[in-house]
């Protein structure tokens, strides 16, 4: 496995995607308030899922790291959908229970 | 006394008569413990710290075992009787059965399996103790104020709005806990990858090595999710913010799913370690390599990734879909197929070995056999149309502790009987080791068996009282726990006997092969001499090996 190369980030990389962080933020505020209809979710999540990968990608270094500690960080996000998505087997397939009426 | 060192092929005088430098003596006082680095003190450090929550767990189940003597409810009330059984389930299996294995031989024997000479990060070791003992402490403290009442699961909304016992204390503790447990796990999974010596290829490790990985791999993934799942029940509790509570909009339903996608791997963080020792005691002490050897590993890898996609059946009559409860239901047979894996391949193991019935191994024959019944009443309980009428039941009761004290409580002190010589340097009684093997197998089978037909006769779990029919069979379970309490007592007795009295070990009782015993026993602080170069898996016996062994073994008979 081909070791780490030591790399230095400026700090005005980090000042901006601290800045990028708190705009989508406020995004997600007024995206709140907003009625995008079926769009709420789906919008909410793309700013979430952008915040996450500034973090990894700039916060964490996974831009410079080994493939290793990319797979690392991956199976993490693989095992944070698996429990999501079998969640969401549950709630996806549940039914309206529809008691008999007496006497109908 | 006649002590295993009578029948110790390798022991030499010369390995005796003179005290090496080692890991217990090379410096003393209550500083070199408590700030120690040393992997191998920090697990004899867990050792205490489990077995005092050992003794408290089962202090619970004792009282819970005599108040189940007789129907009616003689000797505590209800609301006292659903504080000891809290407390039995919240210390046993977030305090002793999760890490004791992996906190106590884990620590010890990882960086020896290795060939390394600590952990990757031992300060973050020596953390993980103290974070245990810590969350370990918030738990004591609830404890002492009278305990928590809603089940070791805390299912809501009974535990963020109902109840009136410390319910944020014992959860903070289990959170904190979690920590270590992590810390423990990172550091193993760093060493396996980064620290193996020279030649230690990844199929020359040690089965138990695997299952550790395996171990630490779900530790890392599932442990994260309890933590956030405690912190929602407290935060619900303390600032009634809707989350698992319907009348705040949230869904009760929600906090089973997130409990149970680490709480039923969390089963796995107990059985493949020890899987893992079993794994060990069993090629040791038939004198083969382990059938199979790569199928074992990779089915240690595959009960991990299975046993996450399996929580679901846990929720069979929670109001989970019928859909959802099939596919989970066709998934936890699933893994029932690497876990038969290792059963049969054990079995194989043994056939045409050259067995040796030393206590470790009657601990490890003693696990197979309860761990398949744990096992196939598993499948049993996986079954829907079988769940729906045992659910809730004594046979739960019955099926889960067949796994977890069965299985992981046999694997351990198996475990503790092999490596105490490594750990130690001192011989125990072979007698009163095997008197205790024997008790705590009798003892098991009467407390546990019997649960098993209570259950199925519809006796339910968590009441203080029952009608008076099934009295015969709680009679027989109270007797059995007794036995099986004097079977834990006895090694408490002559392992410390031994720290003192003991004759020395020699560096290998056993005549074992793999890399731990490569070094002298005790080990010294920086575990082997010079760096071992391996150039063999850790079961290959020679034929000369077995010869003399047996050879010894027939003199001394």
């Amino acid at each position: 496995m081909a070791e780490p190369q030591h790399h230095v980030t400026p700090v005005s990389t980090y000042v901006y995607v601290f800045l990028a962080l708190l705009v989508c933020t406020v995004l997600t505020y007024f995206a709140a308030k907003a009625d995008f209809g079926l769009l709420n979710n789906f919008i909410a999540m793309a700013i979430a899922i952008t915040k996450a990968l500034l973090v990894l990608y700039f916060f964490m270094e996974l831009r410079h790291s080994t493939r290793m500690t990319v797979l690392t960080a991956a199976a993490g996000f693989f095992w944070l959908f698996l429990m999501i998505g079998l969640f969401l087997m549950d709630y996806g397939t549940r039914m309206a229970v529809v008691l008999p009426v007496p006497g109908k | 006394m006649d002590t295993i060192a009578a029948r110790a092929p390798v022991t030499t005088t010369a390995e005796t008569s003179f005290e090496r430098p080692n890991y217990l003596n090379s410096s003393y006082g209550w500083k070199s413990w408590l700030l120690t680095l040393d992997h191998k003190r920090i697990a004899i450090l867990y050792l205490i710290s489990v077995t005092a929550f050992f003794a408290l767990g089962g202090i619970f189940a004792g009282l819970v075992r005599l108040e189940l003597l007789t129907p009616e409810g003689d000797l505590m009330g209800p609301d006292t009787y659903n504080r000891v059984f809290t407390m039995h389930g919240v210390i046993m299996v977030f305090f002793f059965l999760i890490p004791a294995i992996p906190a106590v031989l884990g620590n010890f024997l990882v960086p020896l399996m290795v060939g390394a000479k600590d952990l990757a990060m031992p300060r973050l070791n020596l953390a993980s103790w103290y974070v245990y003992n810590l969350g370990g402490l918030f738990t004591l403290w609830a404890v002492v104020h009278g305990g928590v009442d809603t089940g070791w699961t805390f299912y809501t909304p009974f535990s963020t709005t109902y109840s009136n016992t410390y319910v944020i204390p014992t959860a903070l503790g289990i959170f904190i806990t979690g920590f270590s447990t992590i810390f423990t796990a990172l550091n193993f999974i760093i060493t396996i990858h980064r620290m193996r010596a020279p030649g230690l290829s990844w199929f020359r490790l040690p089965l138990f090595i695997w299952s550790t990985y395996a171990t630490s791999l779900i530790i890392m993934l599932g442990t994260p999710v309890i933590a956030i799942t405690i912190l929602l029940v407290g935060i619900e509790r303390g600032f009634h913010i809707g989350i698992f509570d319907p009348r705040l909009g949230g869904d009760p339903v929600l906090f089973e799913h997130m409990f149970w996608f680490y709480s039923h791997p969390a089963v796995y963080i107990m059985i493949l370690p020890a899987m893992g020792v079993v794994s060990e005691l069993v090629g040791h002490f038939a004198r083969k390599k382990v059938f199979g050897y790569r199928i074992v590993a990779f089915a240690s890898v595959a009960i991990a990734v299975l046993g996450f996609l399996v929580w679901g059946h846990h929720l069979f009559v929670a109001g989970e879909s019928v859909y959802s409860a099939t596919v989970f239901s066709v998934l936890s047979m699933l893994v029932a197929v690497p876990s038969a894996v290792k059963v049969f391949n054990w079995t194989a193991t043994l056939y045409e070995g050259s067995i040796s019935y030393q206590t470790p191994m009657l601990y490890a024959l003693g696990f197979i056999g309860l761990f398949t019944i744990g096992g196939l009443t598993g499948v049993m309980v996986a079954t829907l149309g079988i769940d729906v009428h045992v659910h809730d039941t004594y046979f739960v009761v019955a099926h889960f502790h067949y796994v977890m004290v069965g299985g992981t409580i046999m694997a351990y002190l198996g475990g503790l009987h092999y490596w105490w010589p490594k750990m130690t340097g001192r011989l125990y009684s072979t007698f009163l080791s095997r008197l205790s093997a024997l008790l705590v197998f009798v003892g098991f089978n009467l407390t546990f068996f019997p649960q098993f037909i209570l259950g199925y006769l519809g006796m339910p779990r968590r009441y203080w009282s029952y009608p008076p029919e099934f009295q015969v069979l709680n009679v027989l379970s109270t007797a059995g726990a007794t036995v099986l309490g004097v079977g834990y007592l006895l090694p408490i007795c002559y392992f410390g006997w031994s720290l003192r009295y003991g004759a020395k070990s020699g560096n290998n009782p056993w005549g074992a092969v793999s890399l731990e015993w490569d070094t002298p026993s005790p080990p010294p602080t920086e575990n082997f001499y010079t760096t071992p170069v391996v150039t063999h898996g850790p079961y290959e016996y020679l034929a000369e090996d077995v010869h003399n062994r047996l050879t010894q073994e027939a003199n001394f008979e």
